[in-house]
């Protein structure tokens, strides 16, 4: 197990058992307005999970809080209870580093950082302190390979990572992500500003990702949480008003609201 | 890049050829018990039935699963909906098979007619060539094929007529084989039936490779092309 898990060490039954994250009874509060509305929700391991609705129903909110994002933002109180491996990432001693290394994000649009690739993906494992050069190149290699950049870029690892197409940089961002050896991946609209095709290539890439790794992802598009994932939430009003396989929810939904959103007849 | 949707479309295709095979075991051993007179196959006939209907309605869900959840179009499209078809028909050849096993169960209670089963298993083997080309077409997506087994279709139908006028014959000639006869015809009938089905399956074909509806009409009229 990576470093994350000696951070906060749970149990290796618990593991198992439990799902990748729950949240129960959740409520999240910017100032007076009530964002999340009594969240229960179980995040199964080594799978695609999608949170899919109109904008301002809380899917973001609710991604956000599973790693504690939204503790950037003034004003923000939650209510409830959120469990990452069965532990409470909201009680007085946890910590949020151990945390973000666990549960890590990628965001809506590229944000690699103004250095080289090599560097991107070498930052994260060198602050934890991986040191030796050998370490360090065998991590980025590792990392791109598991995004599938590896051939295109093994040749130009010292190129700036802001002169990538933006697919390549969303990859890239991954393999940052991936090289601090988190657990969970969040993932907020990773494929809005791509286009078809390197939208399709990402999916594909979920895909093996899901082999090791729990995703969340946050998604406008319908379509793609229809494709990539096997447990859907639909979300309204700061309301999850369903969640559950996938294929059920996009076959037979059991809420008329979560009916009417997919079928297009509002949002 | 192998796609998702496509790793599905190829287990859905498997599932259809596990579905054709075993309809198609289905006919010669419906076939072998009425010409061995023998009732053991007749009894494979209902035990593979069930599993067909089970793959009857895998098959219908997947394809619901894959429209519903990849949004296809265009090839991958055509190839699910082709795939739904050909479902109901390969379930359809398979209720066939019952048929004859039923129908043959009731002869082996009586002697045999003189003329015995005519033409019958000539028919049986070109339906079942017809249905095994059909699904070959099918994951080939083999044009020329689909068509042979389309052009097929006259033989069978004209065996079946064959097989009517003579059956008639052996009635009028003598009262006492009247429910032999009929017994033949019937399973005449489910035969020249059975080789529909794969014609629907060719045609459907056809349709999934050059998306070209030729159900109802000649392939080279104007309409159909």
């Amino acid at each position: 197990m990576s470093q994350a898990a000696s951070a906060d060490p749970p149990a290796a039954d618990v593991r198992v058992q439990t799902p990748a994250i729950e949240a129960r009874s959740l409520s999240l509060f910017y100032g007076s307005f009530r964002a999340l509305k009594d969240v229960d929700v179980a995040v199964p391991r080594r799978e695609i999970t999608a949170l899919i609705g109109p904008s301002g129903c809380g899917k973001s909110t609710l991604l956000r809080v599973f790693n504690r994002m939204n503790d950037l933002v003034r004003g923000v109180r939650i209510e409830g209870s959120v469990l990452v491996d069965g532990r409470d990432i909201y009680r007085p001693d946890a910590d949020l580093i151990a945390l973000r290394k666990r549960v890590g994000m990628v965001f809506q649009r590229p944000n690699p950082f103004p250095i080289s690739v090599f560097q991107n993906v070498a930052y994260g494992p060198a602050i934890h302190g991986m040191a030796s050069n050998a370490e360090l190149e065998e991590a980025v290699e590792r990392n791109l390979r598991a995004t599938g950049l590896w051939d295109d870029l093994k040749d130009r690892l010292r190129v700036p990572a802001l002169s990538l197409p933006p697919e390549q940089q969303q990859r890239l961002c991954l393999s940052r992500l991936l090289a601090v050896e988190p657990d969970v991946l969040l993932m907020d609209e990773p494929c809005s500003t791509l286009d078809p095709i390197a939208t399709a290539r990402i999916e594909e890439l979920l895909f093996e990702l899901k082999k090791n790794y729990t995703i969340v992802i946050v998604t406008h598009n319908m379509q793609q949480a229809a494709r990539v994932s096997s447990r859907a939430g639909f979300m309204l009003l700061g309301d999850l008003v369903e969640f559950g396989a996938t294929e059920g929810l996009f076959t037979n939904p059991r809420d008329q609201r979560t009916q009417d959103y997919i079928t297009g007849r509002f949002g | 890049m192998r796609r998702h949707l496509e790793t599905a479309e190829d287990e859905l295709k498997e599932r259809l050829l596990v579905m054709g095979g075993l309809a198609e075991e289905m006919i010669r051993a419906a076939v072998e018990g009425l010409r061995d007179r023998k009732e053991a196959p007749l009894r494979t006939v209902h035990e593979n039935e069930e599993t067909v209907n089970r793959l009857h309605i895998e098959v219908d869900d997947r394809c619901l699963k894959l429209i519903a959840l990849h949004q296809p179009t265009a090839a991958d499209l055509r190839l699910i909906l082709a795939a739904s078809k050909i479902n109901s028909d390969l379930e359809r050849i398979g209720d066939q098979a019952v048929n004859i096993a039923e129908n043959a169960a009731v002869l082996l209670g009586q002697p045999p007619l003189e003329r015995k089963l005519l033409d019958l298993p000539r028919m049986a083997d070109l339906a079942k060539a017809m249905l095994k080309d059909s699904l070959v077409a099918f994951v080939r997506k083999d044009v020329e094929l689909a068509r042979s087994v389309i052009a097929r279709d006259d033989a069978e139908d004209r065996l079946k007529s064959e097989a009517f006028h003579e059956l008639m014959q052996i009635m009028q000639s003598d009262a006492s084989t009247i429910q032999r006869a009929l017994g033949l015809i019937l399973i005449a009938r489910n035969l020249e039936r059975i080789a529909d089905h794969a014609t629907n399956v060719a045609e459907d074909v056809i349709f999934m490779v050059l998306g070209r509806d030729i159900r109802h009409r000649a392939e080279g009229s104007p309409q159909g092309s």
